[in-house]
């Protein structure tokens, strides 16, 4: 375990920080509104009313989510963009790569392996992994390490659930995500721009946040191939790669396990990797942010926000840390 | 080809004007896209990318003349090289106000910052910085003010500005681990100059 020294955590100022009474006041009035509007929508299947399906790929609603910060406010970016400007290496390195070679990608029939510190280790098939637990939707702010931000209506449920069922064992500390690496699928592999196959991780508790989505869908659709069909990660407060996509094996494990990123350039990718204004990327600054779509051309980018905006949810997480150290 | 039947089109009134608005198609294909929202979404990020991929073709564009020249006996490409290396001069300003504007947003504090924390940046910038004396003589009375070997050896910075903007590009390309594209400038920009090195002392040669 990391001692935990506050080194300069940076907390908000006292002044930007809503009184309880103002937000309380404020939920009161959203949750009158969304009865209301519920009320006047009743046939329309909750949470699907900010966009139409894109009537795409096989449809895959899903239900309202309970879960704190579960759905941002934020303008939804449109599915075209979402579904073509992709970092998904294994299918090539340029944003328009992955929407152009990823049909080669069988997301059918598909297992993920969990493994590891765990009681109930076993192999899951797709079938039952989308039937462990109720589909919700969850409209998140996804923040790129590189600058830019969508806001993306994921359908799936909080990885908590398949992590309860394997009951972890006492030891267990991280988890580990991995990413399919088949040449015949990804053409992409062939390039040495990391090491496949694809790892990431995050700390049991980080895992265990309910915001922690293993999401199968978008957009009310099944994920398109270049978003990590059939199933990914998606942790809405932390840099987009953190969001592992396309997994055949997760594992519990004891140390800190080394991601592909950390692998390829330690010093610029950490293991947190928590989107945060203050810490800049070695090489480019944090503190703003182009939302795709929607700022225009000649728009002043925007600021970004403490763990993407979701900094009341999940910065317990990391009371007491150096940012700076466990960028 | 005849090296006759091409000197003579080099040489015709036709080639300069082709050569000059075929030089400008990529960035009327950009403004085009731009306007017509179809560069994608991100169409700053396409528009800077773009705009620095022109700069590095021209430039190859432009290193290329001699070595041609040398090997196909078509000298009238010479009368190509000045307006290939202006146009390599534009498409690298516009590279920087992209980055200036689109990025930055014109906000000098900003882009101080960034410069300092992007060496990449740096050496971008001073790619371009030292292709503003080579602009700035590109004219015919510059030429016989600084006199012909002068204005020779002011140029022969432009070796100095293609190796700038191949570390810039390759820099850039780092944090990607990417360096598939790097490769092909880096070794069109090998062959080019090491043309020159060998042209110079091949045996028999005399200057």
């Amino acid at each position: 375990m990391h001692t935990r020294v506050d080194r300069g955590h940076i907390h908000p100022k006292a002044s930007e920080i809503t009184p309880q009474a103002v937000y309380a006041a404020r939920r009161q009035w959203i949750q009158g509104l969304a009865a209301t509007a519920a009320g006047l929508l009743l046939p329309v299947p909750q949470a699907m009313a900010q966009s139409a399906r894109p009537g795409k790929l096989a449809a895959l609603p899903g239900g309202r989510s309970a879960v704190a910060g579960a759905v941002t406010m934020d303008k939804l970016t449109a599915y075209a963009d979402a579904s073509t400007y992709n970092n998904f290496y294994e299918f090539g390195t340029d944003k328009a790569d992955p929407a152009r070679n990823a049909h080669t990608l069988k997301p059918r029939p598909w297992t993920v392996a969990v493994e590891g510190l765990v009681k109930r280790p076993g192999t899951f098939d797709l079938e039952s992994l989308l039937k462990l637990a109720p589909m919700e939707e969850r409209i998140y702010r996804l923040r790129c390490v590189e600058g830019w931000s969508m806001v993306i209506p994921w359908v799936g449920y909080s990885l908590a659930e398949l992590i309860k069922r394997v009951e972890p064992l006492g030891n267990a500390r991280f988890v580990q995500f991995e990413t399919l690496a088949d040449r015949a699928q990804m053409p992409g592999l062939r390039s040495g721009v990391l090491d496949w196959p694809y790892v990431e991780g995050l700390r049991l508790d980080e895992a265990m946040h309910p915001l922690t989505l293993l999401a199968f869908g978008m957009y009310g659709e099944v994920l398109p191939n270049q978003n990590g069909a059939p199933l990914r990660l998606v942790v809405p407060w932390k840099y987009g790669f953190k969001a592992a996509k396309s997994i055949v094996r997760i594992r519990f494990v004891e140390k800190q396990p080394k991601t592909s990123w950390e692998a390829a350039a330690s010093s610029e990718y950490g293991f947190y990797s928590n989107v945060n204004p203050q810490v800049d990327h070695p090489r480019w600054s944090q503190a703003t942010e182009r939302r795709i779509g929607e700022d225009g051309l000649f728009a002043k980018k925007r600021p970004t926000l403490m763990f993407n905006g979701y900094e009341p949810q999940v910065g317990q997480l990391y009371a007491g840390m150096d940012l700076r150290k466990f960028f | 080809m005849r090296t006759g039947l091409v000197n003579a089109w080099l040489q015709g009134r036709a080639a300069k004007p082709l050569v000059f608005l075929a030089a400008l198609l990529p960035l009327v294909t950009l403004v085009v896209g731009a306007t017509a929202g179809s560069l994608g979404a991100n169409p700053a990020e396409t528009l800077m990318r773009s705009t620095g991929d022109w700069t590095l073709r021209m430039l190859c564009l432009t290193l290329a003349i001699t070595p041609l020249r040398q090997a196909s006996g078509w000298h009238a490409l010479l009368r190509l090289r000045r307006m290939l290396g202006l146009f390599t001069f534009f498409y690298g300003l516009l590279h920087f106000l992209c980055f200036a504007w689109l990025d930055m947003g014109f906000d000098l504090a900003a882009m101080l910052k960034d410069i300092a924390k992007r060496p990449f940046i740096l050496v971008g910038t001073s790619a371009l910085l030292l292709m503003l004396p080579l602009a700035a003589t590109s004219f015919n009375r510059a030429i016989r003010t600084l006199g012909a070997a002068r204005w020779q050896r002011l140029h022969r910075a432009v070796y100095a500005v293609a190796l700038l903007a191949l570390l810039h590009f390759f820099w850039m390309r780092s944090g990607k681990n990417d360096f598939a594209e790097v490769s092909i400038y880096a070794a069109v920009i090998g062959v080019l100059l090491g043309w020159r090195l060998w042209w110079r002392f091949r045996p028999g040669s005399t200057a």
